[in-house]
């Protein structure tokens, strides 16, 4: 028995061990992950994010440098008193925060990097570049902030903003602090903007300092420059769409029907993309953020999903034809609308009847269109045969669904079709009776600023669109070849001419003849669009959105542009006038018709808009709540200032 | 001389190439642990691996050496060769040259020696020759005093050369005397005693003596008509208590501020998170290296000389008391698996050979040698794994150093010698 105590001993301490260092080595020690080993030092070199151009070349979006001080926790030395002090005061932070920032980055991870204090002013910098060194743990990250040589397009650049944790579990690539793409075109092209960080590995001793590359730098990698890019938009036409837009909320569109290049890109109420910088980045975002009734992030041109009321009358006109039930000389009667035996099934204003095709979509004539769209409908065996034939053409034209394209955000829009009815009102439950409201753009169908105007595109190009996009150029690099390739629609090309003409009416002697440009042959139509917000839970109407959609010139048409005024009350009133001055600046460089732009800039919607949160009752579609802005002289200097 | 007596002995080879195979691979671990940039030359003196180079060659020298003599000089001089020990070990209070706070070190040129690396091996000499002595008894306390004088006189001289670590090596000595007739109630006692001062730190003398309580009166009840008079058990109790308080004040007292840290991180005592904190930074700050080089080498470790923590010297002193670090994260799970086995088969290995002993003075030679073996291995590895509180001493045959690597040479191989030699013992 004595011999056995210490050979037990030997044998069990053996065992012990080996079991101890499974558990550090293998059980608990996770795969090695470079990364991680506080041991190598990790130094990124952030590359030159690449500019932003507009169509004309002018430069939009700069960079200048940022410095971040970078913490890991685990190498963080104690400090006594005097240097803890000495270091918040050169960060002119407090103990307090110190201690909080440290465990909001041990928190993160100990062993890895985190921001520490971001941004510095460029004179705290050069102090604390010197000192740094005294401070383990501690390092200072050069990056790449964004320069905006702009006030405008906030909607269109979009902005960059810190990684979260959910990005970097996804995209190893990037590490906590890094900068990324959060909107706009920074967001879609971000990878192209951003390039690739160099890194090199340097091994460290336990005093922080370097003792060489890691592995002689094998691992090391030099940086890429991001590439520049060049968008479509042309700021002078984007700034005068935003100036026109200020006291409203809604969206312009403007497009080139030749390419489906968007020329300008609207959303009001905007804001200057500075706001989203540098050090009040954050606090500003989420003042933008929270404001739930002007909704400044929301992008009316590409988000905001209406039902679109006239202008898709024209869609019902070219199916009309397509599908040969009828012709463009056949006068449809209207008695202040349209009966069906003595039911109204929808109302009409005042104006000649009987119509044809030509006034039909000149005079807007509701009943016109009702008898249209149920012929089209009832031409087939059944109901939801007849409506999936309509929607397939209707989603020719780009409705319905998303464009597919280089915009961070949009909507789907609506086109019913059979399948939607059937599970509305059970199979074969319904009739075109049922459904007249999409003869006229109300009801079920629903589109985005940015659907309409590619439908005018594709109605001025006589049948077909460009996808509407926002890329021009990558520098090194071409565009995608789905916005280099035509896009038919289901119409043929004779059926276009007389839809046209009818379009061009409304600007002659229809709803729009008060908006004629001199020397431009606009085709255009007006629209309205019902609208209901919940306040305190109640459904309440709202002033009818002010809609309308146009291109010029009528042959070879160089501009296509929808507009959107929220609360408008009817289409020319305020996006008409909108629409013609786009056009006009577009395609003449300078306004002829001074007397609309006067209007649009001393007519503000704000106090409609604060109507309804007014908590008092109130009327809707009426003239009395149009505020007249006086100082229409300041907002044409700011105008100018906007143009450099 | 060697060349005629080799046909009479026979050298263990197993024991010796255990024993190569340790030292070969500890000279790799040095290397990737101290180098600093290019290895130019192995012979480089201002690099620790440059001195371990002579180190192991002179070691070479030292065991021709050793064979050389006759196995019977060992047991005749091994009083005298104890003596030279002690004297030298005093000397150090007059010559010895201060390194880390610690005097145990003669400093010859540029040369340093550490007496106490040598007084291992003659302790265990002195203790073989008094227990094989045939007026000895190990089951009387006289016999037993003595013999504790032997091993008490060296580590209290050390001791007081303010090296603690190197003190409780001889605490080795326990598995001899057990081997040789100790009774069993020390090993009861022992043990016992330490749970006890373990329980007192961690729990509470309170909790410890309600423990303490339960467990002597069941042990009361139990004895049924063998029990003695319940004054025995009662002062039994107190000496328990007693024992268990005064731990606890020799720990809040006694120790130094960095050996009672040690202990405090060992035992988890520590509660308030800024206390730890700071420890982390100190007492802890090698041991959290150490465990974090060893945790990063994964199974296969990251290769030799590419540990980017040894490279990066992460862990201080690491190719002396913490070279085992390097294994870890160079050689990773089977590589520190191996050199466990390495230990352990050297340390088993030496037991079976001095058990295999005609002469008793060979045997608990023996038996003093993986004693002291054990030990070292013991506590090293498991204060770098994490295991036990934070102890200064080498492992054996793989740390850098030239009096550690000679001692325990000498200790291994007159034990080799002595072995060699059984067949003439008729
Ligand atoms: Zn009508």
């Amino acid at each position: 028995m004595r011999k056995l105590l210490l050979l037990t001993t030997v044998i069990l301490v053996g065992l012990v061990f080996i079991a101890r260092l499974f558990y550090l080595q293998v059980y608990s020690g996770s795969a090695y992950n470079i990364f991680e080993d506080t041991a190598i030092q990790k130094e990124y070199n952030y590359p030159k994010r690449g500019y932003v151009y507009d169509r004309n070349g002018k430069l939009l979006v700069a960079n200048q440098p940022s410095y971040d001080v970078m913490v890991i926790p685990r190498e963080v030395a104690p400090m006594d008193s005097l240097k803890l002090h000495e270091f918040c005061t050169l960060l002119k932070i407090t103990k307090e925060d110190y201690d909080k920032k440290l465990n909001r980055a041990r928190n993160y991870s100990p062993r890895l990097s985190s921001p520490f204090v971001q941004q510095l002013s460029k004179t705290d910098y050069a102090v604390l570049q010197e000192k740094m060194r005294k401070f383990e743990g501690f390092y200072i990250q050069k990056r790449s902030l964004r320069s905006y040589q702009t006030t405008i397009g906030a909607n269109v650049l979009g902005d960059i903003g810190e990684v979260n944790r959910r990005i970097i579990a996804q995209q190893p690539y990037y590490k906590m602090g890094d900068l990324i793409g959060k909107q706009g075109v920074e967001k879609t092209y971000e990878k192209v903007l951003r390039g690739v960080k160099g890194i090199k590995f340097i091994q460290k001793d336990r005093f922080n300092k370097h003792i060489g590359p890691y592995k002689d730098g094998i691992y090391d990698t030099l940086p890429k420059p991001g590439k520049d890019i060049t968008l479509t938009i042309d700021s002078e036409l984007q700034a005068y769409g935003e100036l026109l837009m200020k006291h409203k909320r809604g969206g312009i569109i403007a497009l080139d029907p030749s390419s489906g290049e968007i020329l300008a890109m609207v959303s009001g109420p905007s804001y200057n993309p500075n706001l989203l910088v540098g050090r009040d980045r954050s606090r500003n975002f989420t003042k933008l953020y929270r404001d739930s009734i002007a909704k400044p992030l929301f992008d009316r041109g590409l988000q905001a999903q209406y039902p679109p009321g006239s202008p898709f009358k024209v869609i019902n006109a070219l199916i009309g034809l397509q599908e040969d039930v009828v012709d463009t000389r056949e006068r449809f009667t209207c008695r202040m609308g349209y009966y069906y035996g003595s039911r109204k099934l929808t109302g009409c204003h005042h104006h000649r009847s009987p119509v044809a095709m030509n006034d039909g979509i000149a005079q807007s004539c509701n009943a016109y269109f009702v008898n249209v769209y149920r012929r089209i409908i009832d031409k087939y065996e059944d109901a939801g045969k007849g409506m999936n034939i309509w929607a397939n053409h209707a989603k020719s034209f780009g409705l319905g669904n998303f464009l597919n394209n280089d915009l961070s955000v949009g909507s789907k829009g609506r086109i019913p079709d059979g399948d939607y009815y059937d599970r509305a009102y059970g199979d074969n439950r319904w009739g075109s009776t049922y459904i007249v409201s999409n003869a006229i753009g109300q009801g079920e169908v629903e589109a985005t600023p940015i659907q309409l105007a590619n439908m005018a595109a594709a109605i001025g190009n006589r049948g077909y669109y460009y996808t509407p996009h926002i890329i021009k150029e990558i520098e090194g690099d071409t565009i995608p070849k789905k916005y280099r390739t035509p896009k038919y629609t289901t119409i043929d090309k004779r059926h276009f001419e007389p839809v046209i003409e009818g379009m061009f009416d409304v600007y002659n002697k229809g709803t729009a003849s008060t908006l004629r440009v001199p020397g431009i042959d606009i085709c255009g139509k007006t629209g309205t669009a019902e609208n209901f917000v919940r306040i305190d839970s109640v459904k309440t109407q709202l002033t009818d959105h002010s809609i309308f959609v146009a291109f010029a010139p009528k042959d070879n048409p160089k501009i296509a542009i929808a507009v959107f005024v929220e609360n408008g009350y009817w289409g020319s009133r305020f996006a008409g006038r909108m629409a013609s001055l786009m056009i006009e600046k577009y395609i003449k460089g300078h306004i002829t018709r001074t007397d609309l732009e006067r209007w649009i800039l001393t007519h503000s919607l704000e106090d409609e808009y604060a109507k309804p949160y007014s908590g008092e009752p109130f009327k809707i579609n009426g003239e009395t709540t149009l505020q007249v802005i006086d100082n229409y002289a300041i907002e044409n200097t700011n105008q100018s200032s906007l143009k450099q | 001389m060697l060349r005629e007596n080799q046909r009479r002995f026979k050298f263990d080879w197993i024991t010796i190439i255990l024993f190569l195979l340790l030292v070969a691979f500890g000279y790799l671990n040095i290397l990737s642990a101290s180098h600093v940039g290019e290895i130019t030359s192995y012979f480089d003196m201002s690099q620790p691996y440059g001195k371990q180079t002579i180190f192991i060659g002179l070691t070479f020298v030292l065991i021709v050496l050793i064979l050389s003599f006759e196995a019977k000089f060992y047991e005749r001089f091994a009083s005298i060769i104890y003596l030279v020990a002690i004297i030298a070990l005093l000397g150090l209070f007059i010559f010895g040259k201060d390194v880390n706070g610690a005097r145990s070190w003669y400093g010859i040129g540029s040369m340093t020696i550490q007496p106490s690396e040598f007084a291992k091996f003659a302790t265990a000499l002195a203790v073989a020759k008094y227990i094989s002595d045939l007026q000895t008894n190990m089951r009387t306390i006289k016999d037993q005093l003595k013999v504790t004088a032997i091993i008490f006189i060296p580590a209290l001289l050390i001791l007081l050369q303010n090296d603690a670590g190197s003190t409780i090596v001889y605490l080795a000595f326990f598995f001899v005397f057990y081997r040789e007739g100790l009774q069993q109630v020390y090993l009861i006692i022992g043990l016992s005693l330490i749970i006890l001062a373990v329980l007192g730190l961690k729990f509470g003398v309170v909790i410890t003596a309600v423990i303490t309580t339960l467990v002597i009166v069941s042990t009361y009840f139990l004895q049924g008509k063998k029990r003695g008079s319940i004054f025995q058990y009662i002062i039994v109790l107190i000496v328990c208590v007693g024992f268990s308080y005064g731990v606890k004040l020799f720990y809040e007292h006694g120790l130094k501020i960095h050996q009672q840290n040690r202990i405090s991180l060992w035992l988890r005592l520590e509660k308030d998170p800024a206390k730890l904190e700071l420890m982390k930074k100190r007492e802890a700050y090698n041991l959290i290296q150490s465990e974090q080089a060893i945790s990063s080498g994964s199974w296969t470790g990251k290769g030799f000389l590419q540990g980017t923590r040894t490279t990066g010297k992460f862990v201080p002193e690491q190719h002396t008391d913490y070279i085992f670090s390097t294994v870890g994260e160079e050689w990773g799970f089977w590589g520190s698996s191996f050199v466990v086995l390495l230990f352990t088969t050297l340390i088993i290995r030496i037991l079976y050979l001095a058990e295999s002993q005609k002469s008793q003075f060979s045997r608990v030679y023996g038996y003093g040698v993986a004693s002291i073996l054990f030990v070292h291995f013991t506590i090293n590895t498991g204060m770098v794994m994490g295991l036990i509180p934070t102890v200064g001493i080498p492992l054996p045959f793989f740390s850098y150093g030239g009096s550690g690597l000679w001692g325990f040479t000498i200790l291994l191989f007159i034990f080799i010698k002595l072995d060699s030699n059984k067949i003439n013992e008729w």
